[in-house]
């Protein structure tokens, strides 16, 4: 599988770099010159308050923003030094490298497995029906879902909890063996003990893929991410590591929102 | 602050508890006003409902019913005309009218005159001797013999027989002479006059005489249409709607095409009816009066519809989905057909089959192709000549004769049963298809 790859990475090289990335919606200027290092084998969180542009970011690196209407993208980000904004290259690549989890869990009306095995089966990743089922098998166990479903793999997976949904969809991102997981608020519309487990197998990711998170939570970003950037106003004002962040901020700005002056 | 001093006041004058309070008797009582006129109105609209089917069964449950009267026939070679040869082609082509006429004044020897009998004759369909035909060509030992038959009765014999039309000579509507009269009490007496389960109707197409005349024609242009309708305008209107909510482009044109199909959707549909009769038969030199014709004018009414409802339903499906899909790298064809297609399948089968229950149910324009013609024989290819069950109840509902009545009514009873299973069937594969997310 890619991960394995993005396992032997050393730690600490850029893996998505963005030089002056700017976004326009329509007349809106969403997010304005941002530069910014996602380092490979790390959580890298993106906090900052609602409009500031942070989704954004997140949605130009598996270019979910060709999705909306009337978005435009400037400036460059890279994938392994690749461009991802490249008109060569094929988005449907890109997507199968760069995984998503969603904020509001989304699996499909199908089966548990059936979610799982799509990614792989539209991809052709497995070349027979038991490569396939060790695939919804690893992904299932290494998003810890597995003891919880593995009776009932026929089940819909609407049929699920909130929390399990969710952990589901992540595994059905990991079933496609992307290097790059992005989760844009993976916890907001979950209970504290089904955010506790995600954020455990967010911990437990980070060996294998390089995982940038959304959220709104600095309690969140404090205990998953090693690396944690503010925005606002669609500009980026500060990245350094997270405990730096949040002990010592370098930006006025920065302290206001941890201290929780405004947000 | 000034907002604090402000609700002290308002509560100094009057708590707003007694404020609600006294408007809230108000309240209920528009509330049960409202309730009260929808209630009127749906009882209204089932009253209504109601009096159509009582008009419509009462007016046609007889004609599923047909008199016949038992008459002794004689198979005479001499009056068959097949003296000596009982070849297969003599039988058919012998003359058994003549025979029921020889019979007929056997039992009634007072018919004298030519005027009489006459009369006498058309007590008895001329459609009679299709049976008596089939019956000796089935078994030609019966040459010479003389057997006790039931015989298909004469439409205002029948119409008499059920009380549709007064037997009694003077009153207005009675069809029947004194003789006519005078002969059908006879068979009764005798327990010779009967009433069976109209096959005819299910078995025959149209016909100038009514106890004749049959649905079966009808019901056949009618499927052959439908499934023609159906598959030009299913495949049709679901690749439309997936161009234009998935793939086309959001501009002025697409705009301009989506206003175009909702004004189509209400386009009087004799205008469909010009349009086919100016393209499939003038120009492109199909056929007249075809079920396969009629089949691509009702195809170009249900299109609106089911663009319509296809779009809605495609729109319905959550955003959320797609996303996921095209999260894992799904193309968008992809996420159309895997996730959008199957979810959305309910909404479209739904609006299709409605479609189909308006198409069922179109007349005009398919008088403008030539559906109206005078049509016997039941169609075998969707190439023939056929009508329709709504084009059947026009030309019923035009004919002079007292038995159209009833089998007019009785035609729209088919219609109104063809229109229930589909709407049945759309509501059960609704169910079928319906998923939760």
């Amino acid at each position: 599988m890619n991960s394995q790859v993005t396992a032997h990475r050393p730690q600490g090289c850029a893996k998505v770099s963005a030089r002056s990335l700017s976004v326009h919606y329509g007349e809106k200027h969403a997010l304005q010159a941002v530069d910014l290092d996602i380092r490979a084998g790390e959580v890298t969180a993106l906090i900052g308050p609602s409009g500031c542009g942070k989704s954004t970011f997140l949605r130009c690196i598996n270019r979910m923003n060709d999705m909306v209407e009337g978005a435009k993208v400037s400036g460059s980000l890279t994938l392994d030094g690749s461009d991802i904004y490249d008109r060569a290259l094929d988005v449907v690549q890109l997507r199968a490298r760069v995984g998503m989890v969603f904020q509001k869990p989304n699996p499909f009306p199908k089966s548990i497995y059936d979610n799982i095995a799509y990614g792989p089966r539209i991809h052709g990743l497995a070349r027979d029906q038991n490569e396939l089922d060790e695939i919804v098998m690893t992904s299932l166990e290494r998003a810890g879902l597995l003891a919880e479903v593995k009776d009932r793999l026929t089940e819909s997976g609407t049929s699920l909890s909130g929390g399990q949904q969710q952990r589901l969809c992540i595994a059905r991102a990991i079933a496609v063996g992307p290097e790059v997981i992005l989760m844009d608020e993976p916890c907001s519309a979950l209970d504290p003990i089904a955010t506790a487990k995600v954020e455990e197998l967010i911990d437990d990711l980070r060996e294998n893929y390089t995982i940038v998170i959304v959220t709104h939570s600095m309690q969140q970003a404090a205990r998953v991410s090693q690396r944690t950037a503010f925005f606002h106003l669609g500009k980026l004002i500060e990245v350094s590591d997270t405990e730096q962040i949040f002990t010592n901020p370098q930006q006025p700005l920065t302290q206001g929102y941890i201290t929780g002056r405004f947000g | 602050m000034t907002e604090t001093t402000q609700m002290a006041r308002l509560g100094a004058v009057r708590p707003t508890a007694e404020i609600v309070a006294a408007r809230l008797k108000r309240r209920h009582n528009a509330e049960r006003r409202f309730r009260a006129v929808g209630l009127g109105a749906v009882l209204l609209a089932l009253g209504f409902l109601g009096i159509l089917l009582f008009t419509i069964v009462g007016n046609g449950i007889t004609a599923f019913v047909q008199t016949y009267v038992r008459i002794d026939v004689t198979f005479d070679s001499a009056l068959l005309g097949i003296e000596g040869d009982t070849g297969p082609d003599a039988l058919a082509a012998a003359n058994y009218q003549a025979i029921i006429k020889q019979s007929l004044y056997r039992t009634f020897p007072e018919a004298k005159t030519r005027a009489e009998q006459r009369q006498l004759g058309a007590m008895v369909s001329s459609g009679a001797d299709i049976d008596l035909r089939k019956m000796l060509t089935a078994d030609p030992s019966l040459l010479g013999q003389t057997r006790s038959l039931w015989l298909l009765a004469d439409d205002d014999i029948d119409m008499a027989v059920k009380g549709h039309i007064p037997r009694q000579q003077g009153i207005a509507g009675n069809r029947l002479s004194d003789n006519e009269l005078r002969w059908l009490s006879e068979l009764e007496s005798r327990g010779a006059v009967e009433t069976r389960f109209n096959t005819l109707l299910w078995s025959s197409g149209d016909s100038r005489e009514p106890e004749l005349a049959g649905l079966w024609g009808a019901v056949v242009g009618s499927i052959f249409s439908l499934v023609i309708t159906l598959l030009v305008s299913f495949p049709l209107g679901v690749a439309t709607s997936v161009y234009l909510e998935e793939f086309a482009p959001k501009n002025r044109w697409t705009d301009l095409i989506e206003v175009n199909i909702n004004n189509l959707a209400a386009v009087p549909s004799v205008v469909f009816g010009l349009l086919g009769l100016a393209v499939f038969l003038n120009i492109l030199g199909m056929p007249r009066s075809a079920p396969l014709v009629g089949g691509l004018v009702l195809a170009l009414i249900c299109l609106p519809t089911i663009i319509i409802a296809a779009r809605a339903a495609m729109k319905a499906v959550p955003p959320s989905i797609r996303e996921a899909a095209a999260g894992l790298g799904a193309s968008k064809l992809q996420v159309v057909t895997d996730h959008v297609l199957p979810l959305s399948m309910p909404g479209i089968l739904t609006g299709t089959i409605l479609g189909m229950a308006h198409a069922l149910g179109e007349t005009a324009p398919l008088l403008m192709i030539g559906m109206v013609a005078f049509i016997v024989d039941i169609p075998a290819t969707p190439l023939d000549p056929a009508a329709v069950l709504p084009v059947q109840v026009y030309l019923w509902a035009d004919s002079p004769e007292r038995a159209f009545v009833e089998r007019t009514s009785a035609a729209i009873m088919v219609l109104l049963l063809f229109l229930a299973l589909m709407n049945l069937s759309a509501i059960l594969l609704r169910k079928k298809f319906e998923r939760r997310w």
